[in-house]
């Protein structure tokens, strides 16, 4: 079934879009990621324009992150006082993102640096996470005995706050350093940030594995809200159709994926979630490597 | 005086007004509803006359629809450090949304090439680009990468043959607008041609526009931004908590 969507003014298929979005939101809830770094490429794909893909993207991310939040909350696996540390963080980082952004497009070649971020970030965290999972893996194999958690440098810097979800005794500012830095990338690469927030806290946090998703998709929701507002009111960008096709399939995927979720060991979860984000970083940067078969691409002009 | 009256009157079915455009259109407008799949116009008509057929080069007939024009930034990519990157880029001052020629035959054979600069109906001219900076080594280049990509989407299309002429005076055909058009009011226009030469054109207008639901939408989303996106939120935030509350009610 075609369906005509009022802001992207295109005509695509209403299932295609409902599936889309439940791929997207069985990863969601499965990882704790907005899923945002996968459907937005996927949008652009299907011919959506871009800004919008960027903006609808944000709204729809508010949905499937909300309603895998309800699932964490249930267990009680969402840190509040750390996702609240974050989001402060969070939303500077957003604000700051936003002036970065019109500060590159004011240069140009704003496209290009989106991707080069995108190949660099994706390259960096998901290689890493892949090692660390195989690694750990491994190593479960060999002794079965889980190591107990190191102390580094992060625990050796003042404000201190005790988060008692998660376990930790820990000085604020590393939370709220990853939060901007996250906040910038949701503003610039327009994802929720997840696949960033999601490695930073098990391995620089020392977060437990079992708090970090649900804590990271309450940080991810009121990001991604705040960036879908900016969106809606500056840009007009945000396609209320076509957001709800993709949460309809979302939510029900995030829902899905929640539970898959636990059933899957730690490790297992992450060498799936950095094979994803490798596969991904794989591709952006092909087609940044091999010549593309159209050299020529259209934009509006003024 | 009579005498030059009479010349001028053996003259005129010479002219420009022998023989006349009347257009029917199969629709006065073309609405963009939620579940718009993409549309067509048929367009027909009747040549009219005073006088018997002319003797000489057959009739033809060339029917253009015009989307709005928009200006567009026409981008190509070079390889910079092994990478693929935008590097120059041209701005077409004004091309249209969608165009599409639909013609009797040929086009060149048809029309002179005076008389598609006069009237701007093939697709190269109905693309205005003024000036190229001179920094670039071949600005056609660019016009004509417009034309490929806009032909490939189907919003450019050229159709000779496409026109039914019929005893020198019914004419019909059909143009099929894609799903993704923009909206505004598209100029259809009819050219009647004898040996290359314009002998009478027609012009009329048809809007495309966005009913119901999906206007509804639109002007929201323009007018009221701050409505439209807590709205999104709230249909965001009300689908994520009715999925998390079906499952719970589904599992128990």
């Amino acid at each position: 079934m075609q369906i005509y969507l009022p802001i992207a003014e295109v005509s695509v298929n209403a299932f295609l879009l409902v599936g889309l979005g439940g791929l997207v939101g069985i990863l969601s809830g499965m990882f704790g990621v907005g899923g945002g770094f996968l459907m937005t490429p996927l949008l652009f794909f299907i011919g959506i324009p871009p800004a919008v893909a960027v903006a609808t993207e944000a709204n729809q991310i508010v949905a499937s992150s909300f309603s895998g939040v309800l699932a964490h909350l249930r267990r009680r696996t969402v840190d509040f006082r750390m996702g609240t540390v974050l989001l402060v963080g969070g939303l500077i980082g957003a604000a700051l993102g936003v002036v970065i952004f019109n500060w590159l497009k004011s240069l140009g070649q704003v496209d290009l640096l989106v991707r080069l971020s995108y190949v660099v970030f994706l390259g960096i965290v998901g290689g890493l996470m892949f090692l660390e999972s195989l690694r750990a893996l491994l190593r479960a194999k060999r002794s079965g005995a889980p190591q107990r958690r190191r102390h580094n440098w992060v625990h050796n810097l003042p404000f201190k706050m005790k988060f008692r979800v998660s376990g930790l005794y820990i000085s604020v500012i590393p939370p709220v350093l990853v939060g901007i830095l996250v906040g910038i990338l949701a503003a610039i690469m327009g994802v929720g940030g997840g696949f960033i927030m999601v490695p930073a806290m098990i391995y620089l946090l020392g977060m437990p594995t079992k708090v970090v998703i649900g804590t990271s998709l309450f940080q991810i929701i009121f990001v991604t809200a705040f960036t879908t507002l900016l969106h809606a009111t500056t840009n007009f960008t945000v396609d209320i159709a076509l957001a709800l096709l993709l949460l309809l399939g979302g939510v029900v995927g995030a829902q899905i994926g929640t539970r898959l979720g636990t059933r899957l060991k730690a490790e297992q979860l992450r060498i799936l979630l950095a094979a994803m984000v490798l596969l991904v970083c794989g591709k952006l940067a092909a087609d940044l490597l091999i010549q593309p078969s159209e050299l020529y691409s259209l934009g509006a002009g003024e | 005086m009579i005498r030059a009256l009479g010349l001028l009157l053996c003259l005129l079915p010479l002219g420009a007004q022998a023989e006349e455009v009347v257009l029917g259109l199969s629709r006065d407008q073309v609405a963009i509803t939620a579940t718009f799949e993409g549309d067509d116009i048929l367009v027909f008509g009747a040549v009219r006359r005073e006088a018997p057929v002319p003797e000489g080069p057959a009739l033809e007939v060339i029917v253009t629809v015009a989307g709005p024009d928009r200006p567009v930034i026409v981008r190509k990519k070079d390889r910079r450090l092994g990478i693929w990157v935008n590097t120059e880029a041209i701005e077409v001052d004004s091309a249209p949304s969608f165009y599409a020629v639909t013609t009797t035959g040929p086009l060149n054979e048809i029309l002179r090439r005076t008389e598609d600069l006069r009237h701007r109906i093939s697709i190269p001219r109905a693309i205005r680009s003024v000036g190229a900076p001179a920094e670039i080594a071949d600005p056609a280049a660019f016009t004509r990468a417009l034309i490929r990509i806009r032909r490939g989407e189907q919003l450019y299309q050229s159709l000779e043959g496409a026109v039914d002429l019929e005893r020198d005076t019914l004419f019909r055909t059909e143009v099929d607008l894609p799903a993704n058009l923009t909206e505004g009011d598209y100029e259809i226009r009819i050219f009647l041609t004898r040996g290359g030469r314009v002998v009478d054109n027609y012009t009329t207008t048809i809007p495309v526009q966005k009913v119901g639901l999906e206007r509804w939408l639109y002007t929201l989303a323009h007018e009221r931004p701050l409505i439209y996106g807590l709205m999104s939120l709230a249909l965001a935030i009300g689908a994520g908590w009715a999925a998390s509350a079906a499952f719970r009610a589904f599992r128990a």
